[in-house]
């Protein structure tokens, strides 16, 4: 048991994909001009990555070895193709604000690196759980950063007014507040971290 | 005159790397010199503008009178995938010198989301062929002017002192954020 919890903390702190391992850069600073986005774009990428982590999981010892690669693109852009009609059809507003982020899931390289490096090694079930764990440390990462940028641009947090706008830096919001934030929120990590060993 | 304003807008304004977001990656990953940034730019931009050229075609000639629009994603990212072990292949035939100097950046170049970012792009804003083609050549001028500007600044970040926390990847994003405040200032001539 403490071995499958294992798998699913591992993907929020230990291997976190924004902060550690540094993955899935272009969404992380692209979508997180608000909390609400960063958490929906967050949500998405986990939901591509725990399906397709379980069907590569279950399909591994059918894919020839060497076309393992494309096979591994077409299921990852078969659940993006499901998750751009629902969101079309359920979210759009979300959809609309993220725009060209949820085809790009494709090429996110969370989703491929993590069919790579565990799915095709492991058993579904345990597929799934790291898809959890990778996809939660994502959706938190891209919260925080969010929250960050919402709170010091516009003074607001998930919507609700905290200090007057006229005290918020518009550049937070903007492309270079994206840059220096995420900058900053991996320099506190590494602090935090040397401190603690 | 529209084909300058695409230009100029592609290159400075909405520059890929620095407003859009595309293609940070690469960006944050291989500019640490100067050779292969100016590698990378050179692949991409030669993927780029086939993907494009391809990928316009197969929208307008196939998915759209088959009525399968819901099959972009799936069909622009495997003919991205086709195409650079396509190209990887000629060139290793045809051009020797060249696949030494690019061979490398290839197979990376799949899984870069410019590429099938632009691609994108220019179905969603209605291009024409031409404006089509036209707008990844300036994206691919972009994406270079971005990444080699940024390996010059990280060559001299590795000779400063920064504070441990802020060694890498967190001082090269601060710099970035800078660089993207710089280009910021073209964003009134359009």
């Amino acid at each position: 048991m403490n071995k499958k919890l294992n798998i699913i903390t591992n993907g929020i702190w230990n291997e976190n994909p924004t902060f550690v391992l540094l993955l899935g850069m272009c969404p992380t600073l692209g979508t997180t001009t608000s909390a609400i986005n960063g958490m929906g774009m967050g949500l998405a990428t986990a939901f591509v990555l725990i399906c397709s982590n379980l069907v590569i999981s279950l399909l591994k010892n059918l894919i020839p070895d060497k076309v393992h690669i494309p096979a591994y693109i077409v299921i990852i852009a078969s659940f993006v193709t499901i998750l751009q009609l629902c969101m079309q059809a359920w979210l759009p507003e979300l959809n609309a604000s993220l725009g060209l982020f949820i085809p790009l899931i494709v090429v996110n390289c969370i989703v491929l690196g993590r069919a790579e490096t565990f799915a095709a090694k492991n058993s579904p079930f345990d597929s799934i759980l790291d898809g959890l764990g990778i996809g939660l440390g994502f959706t938190l990462a891209l919260t925080l950063l969010g929250a960050v940028r919402e709170l010091l641009g516009s003074g607001r947090l998930f919507g609700y007014s905290v200090f007057p706008e006229t005290y918020g830096s518009l550049i937070f919001i903007l492309a270079p507040g994206a840059f220096i934030a995420l900058g900053l929120l991996i320099a506190i990590i590494n602090h935090i971290k040397s401190n603690a060993q | 005159m529209s084909y300058l304003l695409i230009c100029i807008t592609a290159i400075f304004v909405n520059n890929i790397v620095l407003s859009q977001f595309l293609g940070i990656c690469p960006f944050l990953g291989i500019s640490k010199k100067m050779d292969t940034a100016l590698g990378m730019s050179a692949a991409v931009a030669f993927v780029m503008v086939l993907a494009t050229l391809i990928t316009y075609l197969l929208q307008y000639y196939v998915l759209d009178p088959l009525g399968i629009g819901y099959l972009q994603t799936i069909g622009f990212i495997l003919v991205i995938a086709f195409l650079v072990q396509v190209v990887e292949i000629v060139l290793k035939k045809t051009a020797p010198t060249l696949y030494r100097a690019l061979g490398v950046f290839l197979p990376l170049i799949t899984t870069n989301c410019t590429i099938l970012g632009v691609a994108i792009m220019v179905i969603q804003k209605h291009y024409n062929l031409l404006e089509s083609v036209v707008f990844a050549i300036a994206t691919a001028i972009g994406f270079a002017l971005a990444l080699i500007l940024f390996a010059g600044i990280r060559e001299q970040l590795e000779l400063s002192d920064i504070p441990k926390a802020m060694k890498g990847t967190p001082i090269a994003l601060i710099a970035a954020g800078i660089l993207a405040m710089a280009f910021m200032g073209f964003s009134g001539i359009v």
